[in-house]
């Protein structure tokens, strides 16, 4: 009888430490928070040092994230949202949802960032991946010409398509719609969301596929195949972003910033390369991982500010839209 | 002439054998206790149970490889001897082609009226009564004009007068036609039939006199009626 | 008493599939659809319509073979009948590909030929996709009209002498008549809120769809009354087909039969040949993209990584709940609707065009203030897959619930049989064949289905087709192929235990 007092006595105990342990709840896409993606290794080195519990909501993909964010709204659980991109911020602030981050994170990306609400963690250039062997062309304007097969993303479904979306128009400006155009008999069609695309492209239905520079790495590094490399393109290479951002109905703010701080730590940083196959935000003290060195540089870095891609947006998809409806 | 030359039925445990003639234009009743197998007979007859041994023929030809529609015969069935989505000119007009096509709707309108259906070929079959829908059937046999005609207990759900009447039809309308009826009533038998068929213990016997067989029924009769 | 049941399942499943539109629809945002809208709507209803007269006109001929033909193997290809369907969308697509693409069979046939490839690109290749992915589930909704025509007719049909074409004539062509039209809607629905299939073969914005255009209103417009009213368009869209279909049905009225066993004629010559003939050609055409799907897959069989056999867990565990839950309300709607509900016949077809992203989303807005979505994961996933599949059970009930009430029904009542009687004694007993074949379906879709389940998703517990996305997208494409291997294994091996369960002791 006594022993099992005691035994209900410690459960107690134990259940009301549990109900201390401060949770921080981030929101991210599913690919995020797979167990082959950088959530776990994250969760663990996080969970180390704050003593509390980090859970990831996984949202469908990065486009599905911002609507989540609106369906939610105010009432959100969420305290962190995690992997937006820049294409995205600007409706992400408009919302009205997101607290400034306050924080002054050192960054290695190629162009200036500057942003109240959002922090990026990684980024990586557009390109379009292809075999070594492939002649690949130098620009859009030589895509075109050639009679070579390109899988791209759908912009109204996937950020990758946005972000090609976006490079045409930062290269092209008022052309982008004649570069479309120019490019419909390349594109052998266009998928819902980047897996798809990529797994046509591995199955040779085309030549080139959208993704990043990146992508080859995981060839290297995770097969041990360096057949594949990503065309630089002189016009320059559209980036991608990805930034996270405290919502200012957190009721953990400050676990929230330092979750944040440590995203940009070398420990989570240097996690990212080989989970999400992007560049770190910050190169870790140990630098980037072997065989990235093996990857092209884009000599030139695209990226709209964040109000700017905001605006390009409709009319860019309207001109997108009415060049391929063949 | 129709023979059957030592024909064995099978059918998983069940076996019939039958071995004998008979003539055009006769009216045969086929009887004997429930399950003996005489409604077995007349689908061996009509091409539906193949036979285990033996052969049938008409007129000396053997109908074995033909099928049911191909041979010398009309049947009709306990039920189910109309299409209930087609009218009834329509069945009857199967009877003369089954595309329905060339069919001579004066003769399907004679048919029907020798049948007392005049002026009701529009109809469906649903809206039809029991004794009605035998008439159509017998119409549609009538059509065929085959040189045999099978039976298979279709008028018994109709009542006795009705059943009389039916009988009396199928006389009148058969012809020359060797008609083979299965029943399980004796009346039946002793009014329609000069000839009849016991099937029992697993044995059609060959047609006998029907008068002669009740006079003085063998066992396996006498066991059926009870006597 | 059926049809107080069915009206109260069709309530409640009217209440699930437009309740969450409703709440979409009273959200903020701005509405109204514009002329790029009501392009996608045209193109949608083109491709579905295209699609399901050619996935019916390619099932007619397959049927009737499989119907009237014994050879070795017919069983087994009659249960492969089902795995196209349960196929996950991009694991058909690649399949195809494999086939159809740039490096598929039929374009290295054509090099090697010297002739110029052909692109499976774009209008015609969405058809041909959704012939892939329906014709088999059409095929097999047609077996059974050929299957149900009793015994009794065929004898009559026999003794009349009927050549091949009377035999059509009176009685094939009158099932087809009452069978067709609704096979031909069922097609059409699956292909009018079919989303990733067309978008990937249809090649480009003009292959766009309202679905589409739904995605784009939620994701990236956030204008929540614009999804809901696309999504509205399409249930219209679906209405009118449901009313064009029932209109042009004629009951065939064939009558009860006893159960009779007979063959269907099986006419020689030519007949043979070219049903044969039908039956090779369906064969190859979806045992290829079946065999790419097997070769994919195989390699990595091996290594499949851990996450895996959770996975595949939870996905069984789902096939488990869904499947009785989605196959006993089809029943009781069946049934009502045998006994004279003709107005159940629109709802229950409701959520086959339902779009699922926004019936996600209501149900999220609806969920979201009182608990928090991911621990609702698995009894959402559960409701709504079973919503969802429910449309499919009911068309496979329906014919021959109709002909077990007609035949049966003033039998049954003069018995006082009903209730767990009726059911125990009457309705499994005779619909046991279509019960199966329905369950096996909607065990299988489940265990497919990706659905609505990413909005509720958690960080734990994902299905195993949330796993193969998770795959793929970690570029882990080998892998996924091997899962997805996986569950066509799983799908295809519960669809196979519950239709053999249907057709124990009835001959096919």
């Amino acid at each position: 009888m006594k022993s099992l007092k005691f035994a209900a006595g410690l459960a107690f105990v134990a259940t009301s430490v549990a109900a201390e342990t401060p949770v921080l709840n981030v929101l991210t896409y599913d690919s995020f928070v797979s167990e082959w993606g950088p959530g776990p290794a994250i969760e663990t080195g996080f969970e180390a040092e704050c003593s509390c519990d980090l859970r990831f909501i996984p949202a469908g993909d990065g486009a599905a994230l911002l609507a989540r964010v609106q369906l939610e709204g105010a009432r959100t659980d969420a305290d962190v949202v995690l992997g937006l991109d820049t294409n995205l911020t600007a409706a992400a602030r408009e919302t009205g949802l997101f607290a400034p981050h306050g924080q002054a994170p050192e960054l290695d990306l190629p162009v200036a960032f500057e942003d109240a609400n959002f922090v990026p963690y990684d980024w990586g250039w557009f390109a379009f991946v292809h075999n070594r062997t492939l002649d690949a062309p130098k620009n859009f304007r030589d895509l075109a010409g050639s009679d070579l097969k390109i899988v791209i993303q759908d912009p109204r479904s996937s950020t990758p398509g946005l972000g090609l979306l976006m490079w045409v128009k930062a290269a092209y400006g008022d052309e982008a719609a004649q570069v479309w155009k120019d490019l419909a008999d390349n594109i052998v069609t266009v998928t819902p969301g980047w897996s798809e695309a990529y797994g046509m492209f591995l199955e040779g239905e085309a030549d080139m596929v959208l993704s990043y520079t990146t992508s080859p790495a995981y060839h290297l590094i995770s097969e041990q195949d360096d057949s594949k490399t990503a065309a630089v393109f002189d016009e320059g290479n559209y980036m991608q972003v990805e930034v996270m951002g405290k919502l200012a109905a957190s009721d953990q703010p400050e676990l929230a910033d330092r979750f944040m701080a440590y995203m940009l730590s070398d420990a989570a940083q240097a996690v990212l390369p080989t989970t999400n196959w992007m560049y770190p935000a910050h190169v870790p003290a140990e630098g980037l991982p072997k065989g990235f060195e093996t990857l092209v540089q884009p000599t030139k870095s695209l990226l709209l500010g964040a109000d700017e891609a905001e605006a390009l947006r409709a009319p860019a998809l309207e001109e997108w839209r009415a060049a391929l409806a063949r | 002439m129709l023979s059957f030359e030592n024909v064995t039925i099978q059918q998983d445990d069940f076996s019939l054998v039958a071995n004998w003639q008979a003539g055009p234009g006769q009216r045969i009743a086929v009887i004997g206790p429930s399950g003996a197998g005489k409604s077995t007979l007349l689908n061996a007859l009509a091409g539906f149970i193949p036979l285990a041994s033996g052969h049938i023929r008409w007129e000396g030809q053997p109908l074995d490889e033909l099928t049911p529609g191909r041979r010398p015969l009309s049947i009709l069935f306990q039920d189910q001897n109309l299409f209930p989505h087609l009218t009834v000119a329509q069945n009857l007009g199967l009877g003369l082609d089954p595309s329905l096509r060339r069919v001579d709707s004066a003769a399907v309108d004679r048919a029907l009226e020798r049948v007392g259906l005049g002026g009701l070929g529009n109809r469906r079959p649903a809206a039809l009564s029991g004794g009605q829908q035998s008439r159509a059937a017998l119409a549609r046999a009538l059509l065929r004009a085959r040189p045999m005609l099978l039976l298979d207990e279709p008028f018994a759900a109709l009542g006795p007068a009705l059943k009389a009447e039916m009988l009396a039809l199928v006389e009148e309308l058969a012809g020359p036609a060797l008609v083979l009826m299965v029943t399980h009533d004796p009346e039946d038998a002793q009014r329609f039939s000069s000839h009849t068929i016991l099937v029992a213990d697993g044995v059609a016997a060959p047609p006998a006199s029907t008068e002669a067989l009740f006079a003085n029924p063998p066992p396996a009769l006498a066991r059926y009626l009870g006597t | 008493m059926a049809r107080r049941a069915g009206a109260l399942i069709a309530a409640g499943l009217a209440a699930l599939t437009l309740g969450p539109v409703a709440v979409v629809l009273a959200q903020a945002g701005r509405g109204g659809v514009g002329t790029a809208d009501l392009a996608a709507l045209r193109f949608t209803v083109t491709q579905a319509a295209l699609s399901a007269l050619a996935s019916t006109a390619c099932a007619v001929p397959l049927a009737r073979a499989l119907a009237r033909r014994r050879f070795a193997g017919r069983r087994l290809m009659i249960t492969a009948l089902g795995a196209p369907f349960l196929l996950p969308v991009i694991v058909a697509v690649l399949g195809l590909l494999a086939v159809f693409g740039r490096a598929g069979l039929v374009n290295g046939g054509l090099r090697l030929l010297g002739l110029a490839p052909v692109s499976i690109f774009g209008l015609g290749g969405v058809v041909l996709a959704h012939i892939f992915l329906n014709m088999p589930l059409a095929t097999r909704m047609l077996l059974q009209g050929w299957q149900a025509i009793p015994a009794e007719r065929l004898r009559l049909a026999a003794s009349l002498d009927f050549r091949p074409t009377d035999f059509w004539r009176h009685i094939e062509a009158p099932m087809l008549r009452d069978v067709l039209p609704g096979v031909l809607l069922a097609v059409f629905a699956i292909c009018l809120t079919s989303f990733a299939v067309v978008l990937i073969v249809g090649g480009g914005p003009a292959a766009t769809t309202v679905e589409l255009a739904i995605y784009q209103a939620i994701r990236f417009e956030f204008d929540l009354p614009r999804a809901a009213t696309l999504a509205l368009m399409q249930v219209g869209t679906c209405g009118l087909a449901v009313a064009l279909a029932s209109f042009f049905t004629t009951p065939g009225g064939f009558g009860a039969g006893l159960d009779r066993q007979a063959d269907l004629p099986a006419p020689g010559g030519w007949r043979q040949l070219i049903d044969f003939g039908a039956i090779g050609l369906a064969a190859t055409f979806l045992a290829l993209p079946i065999g790419a799907v097997v070769l994919r897959g195989v390699p990595g069989l091996a290594s499949l990584p851990a996450g895996v056999w959770p996975g595949l867990l939870t996905s069984l565990l789902v096939a488990l709940c869904t499947a009785p839950l989605a196959v006993s309300a089809a029943l009781v709607l069946a049934l009502a609707r045998a006994h004279g509900a003709r107005w159940l016949e629109p709802v229950a077809m409701l959520p086959m065009a339902g779009s699922q992203l926004v019936l996600g989303t209501g149900l999220f807005l609806l969920v979201f203030p009182f608990v928090a979505p991911p621990d609702m994961a698995v009894p959402v996933t559960i409701l709504v897959t079973a919503v969802m599949a429910l449309p499919f059970a009911y068309r496979i009930l329906l014919p021959e619930a109709r002909v077990l009430v007609a035949d049966y029904g003033t039998l049954a009542e003069s018995l006082g049989l009903c209730g767990w009687a009726a059911l125990r004694l009457l309705i499994l007993p005779r619909l046991r064949r279509p019960l199966g074949f329905a369950l096996g379906l909607t065990a299988a879709l489940a265990v497919g289905d990706l659905g609505v389940v990413a909005l509720f998703a958690a960080e734990h517990g994902a299905t195993l087709p949330l796993v193969i996305s998770r795959l793929m997208a970690a570029y882990r494409m080998e892998a996924a192929a091997a899962a997805s291997l996986l569950l066509v294994i799983a799908a295809f091996g519960v669809f196979w235990i519950c239709d053999r369960w249907g057709r124990a002791g009835a001959e096919l």
